[in-house]
């Protein structure tokens, strides 16, 4: 297997604007036409996939147009994706995106018959695996597929090395040798040294990449992968886009990638399928998607996409340099305020770990007081975000709040602030805006970590 | 006053049972009989085994396993345990009740383990043993001893077979609930790297269940050790016959150490099977 350095941290990671998703960054996209004479790796036909027995009634239905909410209310059966077709070519990344309960995680699973579908054909290589006997079905599972998953399913009773050779010993692969490519597969995912670890005392977004790596073991020719980055913080995000893309570059796989976000689907997809209700409402490139929307729908998606869901808080907060330690004095947190002209301060914990804030008017009543710490004026009823959360969030959030929203990172640290006017520049600025932004912001979290440690 | 039902006579369900029951004993005799020597043998071989060698080195050996298997606090509070009851003069009958017991619970267990897979496994084989767990938990166990005497003769054999009916219940709802509680996502994940049934149940199922199977073992054991005076009754000796012939003789200070010889027991085997389970579980 093509060994690359996984994590690499790319030189600038927010500064990526939209007119590089629209530049083509790939060869692929400049292969187009060889690549459609070729013969597809995965083709869809009609397929459609009705929960409930018996689906007949559901299809007849479905057949005369009718939608999912109508067939759900006169059959009681659920339409999970209707009439679905697609072809994915060699090497392709294709990327799945619509509003939750779309029917995008049916889909990915039909593919390789997690569910079965109920009409329609799903051909891998030419081949109709519809019909396959279960045996055959187990055998093209593992010569073919590896399936990254929203919610990691990693095995809680199996090391970390010993769930990334999972699909190798369900080959029947010996010990030593499974062994020596999962470990070069948690190599590829930055996680080498955790291989004696378990699943829980990994974080969500080293869970995640033990996913991957479990996928990448086996060397599969597709890449099934569901939703396989939201657990992962804004900048590891961005960077495993980068290094699948690269990897992409080297090994060529053909990948089938579930997203809400827009924006990582322009980075990586060479073509986006756009659902909803069960069916595909529009299929094509980034270019073509936000180019020429083909209805309502997909315009308002890419819309709705650019301003509050795009951004996030990580990417237009501010720095918090300037922060109490529960140690310090009413005088010196009262000292710093008056210098920024704030009416309130976040108080840090030398980790860094986010313990309150403090009001000026406080301090200066335990002055005269004489109290010696900060302590007991400490007020905890502040709000906090992770930096993906999107920013129409925060808007209600803001909305009757008097002190910053503080933006924290998994283990509670404090990353930066937000208060009103950072939404409403980042809002009315543009794209770029947004990066500059971002970028600054990403600098001076990486300061506020450094002064409160 | 007269209570009989004034429609019809009574409906003769004692009368059915028992002609079933005699027909069993006719037609299985020999098989049971045979069954029962050789679990008899097993069980007396055992017995033997444990009371040849002086009581200080089978503690020892005991206090070695629960060592390995929960930790030295729990090996410590073994030794002293049974320190305690080879000094009660209760020795052999202690090894005779831990012998019933764990063969008991081993013929429970060998039944209970494949019965909880297949019901884990298939929803129309859960539906269909739920009642006779019922059943077999809520017949006071008393009864079972009254065909196990036909079918078994008097004696150990008898004894366990009450035992083993009484106790498996919890073993068998156990296995199941272990195996339908493993998240749905993580056989879903088996299954999209190929993985066959039998490797799903190997790698993935069995394994993640073992925390609430051996939950389950640990209350059979428990339940089995309940049985111990009741089996008594018929013969099956050990502690429980202790308690049983105090109780016949009006003794209540000899009744009591017996009671008290069982509770340690039970205890070493609770704290012992626990640690087993958490172990394996972390
Ligand atoms: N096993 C099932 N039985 C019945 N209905 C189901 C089942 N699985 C999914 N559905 C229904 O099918 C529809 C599509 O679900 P699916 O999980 O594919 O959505 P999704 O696009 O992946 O959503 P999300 O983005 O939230 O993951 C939903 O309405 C869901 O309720
Ligand atoms: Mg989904």
């Amino acid at each position: 297997m093509d060994r690359g350095p996984w994590i690499k941290r790319s030189p600038a990671p927010f500064l990526f604007t939209r007119r590089q998703t629209l530049t083509p960054t790939r060869p692929f996209r400049g292969e187009d036409r060889t690549v459609a004479l070729q013969q597809p790796k995965i083709a869809v036909k009609n397929l459609t996939k009705v929960f409930g027995d018996p689906p007949a009634p559901a299809l007849k239905l479905m057949e005369e147009g009718h939608d999912r909410k109508e067939i759900q209310q006169r059959t009681g059966l659920t339409l999970g994706i209707a009439d679905v077709s697609f072809d994915v070519a060699q090497g392709e990344i294709l990327v799945v995106m619509g509003l939750s309960g779309c029917g995008k995680s049916t889909l990915i699973r039909c593919l390789n018959r997690l569910i079965e579908p109920t009409a329609g054909q799903v051909l891998i290589d030419g081949e109709d695996i519809t019909g396959l006997s279960n045996k055959d079905l187990l055998a093209l599972r593992r010569r073919k597929f590896g399936m990254v998953f929203q919610n990691f399913a990693l095995f809680p009773h199996r090391t970390i090395l010993q769930n990334t050779a999972f699909g190798l010993e369900i080959c029947g692969m010996g010990q030593d040798e499974r062994e020596q490519r999962a470990a070069q597969a948690l190599q590829l995912v930055g996680l080498e040294g955790w291989e004696q670890a378990f699943p829980s005392q990994l974080s969500g977004g080293m869970q995640q990449r033990v996913g991957l790596a479990r996928a990448l073991a086996v060397d599969p020719d597709i890449l099934l992968m569901d939703e396989a980055f939201s657990a992962l913080d804004p900048l590891i995000r961005r960077d495993m886009q980068q290094e699948l893309i690269n990897l992409q570059a080297r090994v060529k796989k053909t990948i089938v990638f579930i997203t809400h976000d827009l924006d990582e689907a322009l980075r990586l997809g060479d073509r986006i399928v756009l659902m909803k209700d069960g069916r595909v409402v529009q299929i094509g490139t980034p270019e073509e998607i936000l180019s020429s929307p083909a209805s309502r729908y997909v315009e308002r998606f890419v819309e709705d996409v650019d301003k509050t869901q795009i951004l996030t808080a990580g990417g237009i907060m501010r720095d918090a340099r300037v922060l109490a330690l529960p140690s310090d004095g009413p005088r010196t947190a009262l000292h710093k305020m008056e210098k920024e002209s704030f009416y309130s301060l976040f108080v840090v914990r030398r980790d860094g770990t986010l313990e309150g804030y403090v009001w000026a008017d406080d301090m200066g009543r335990a002055i005269e007081q004489g109290d010696r710490q900060i302590g007991p004026h400490i007020q905890r009823d502040h709000q906090t975000v992770a930096p993906d959360e999107p920013v129409s969030t925060l808007i209600a959030m803001l909305a009757d709040s008097r002190i910053p929203v503080a933006v924290v990172d998994e283990a509670g640290r404090l990353l930066g602030t937000i208060v009103k006017s950072n939404v409403l520049a980042a809002l009315a600025a543009g794209q770029s805006d947004q990066a500059v932004t971002a970028a600054d912001a990403a600098t001076a979290a990486d300061k506020t970590s450094e002064a409160c440690s | 006053m007269n209570h009989d039902f004034p429609f019809f006579g009574k409906f003769p369900l004692s009368d059915y049972i028992d002609d079933g029951l005699d027909w069993l004993t006719d037609t299985f005799s020999g098989l049971t009989r045979a069954i029962s020597n050789v679990l008899g043998d097993g069980v007396d071989g055992v017995v033997m085994l444990l009371s040849f060698p002086p009581p200080w080195l089978v503690i020892l050996v005991f206090a070695g396993i629960a060592w390995l298997a929960a930790g030295r606090r729990v090996a410590i509070g073994t030794a002293a345990g049974l320190l305690f009851l080879w000094n009660l003069q209760l020795w052999q009958a202690t090894i005779e009740t831990l012998t019933l017991v764990l063969f008991a619970t081993a013929v429970a267990v060998a039944i209970a383990l494949p019965i909880g897979i297949l019901g884990g496994l298939s929803e129309r084989f859960h539906r269909a043993t739920m009642p006779v767990l019922d059943f077999m938990q809520t017949m006071p166990a008393f009864v079972y001893l009254i065909p196990a005497i036909p079918f078994f003769g008097l004696g150990q054999v008898s004894a366990m077979f009450a035992t083993v009916i009484f106790s498996m219940p919890p073993a068998i709802r156990l296995t199941i609930l272990g195996i339908r509680q493993v998240p749905r996502e993580l056989v879903e994940a088996a299954d999209a790297f190929g993985a066959s049934r039998r490797q799903k149940l190997f790698k993935v199922q069995l394994p993640l269940a073992v925390p609430t199977i051996m939950a389950g073992i640990n209350q059979t054991i428990m339940l089995a050790l309940s049985m111990v005076v009741i089996a008594a009754m018929i013969g099956a000796g050990g502690l429980g016959g202790e308690v049983w012939r105090a109780i016949q003789r009006l003794q209540p200070g000899n009744g009591f150490e017996a009671g008290i010889a069982i509770v340690i027991l039970a205890m070493i085997l609770d704290r012992v099977t626990q640690r087993i389970g958490r172990k394996r579980g972390s």
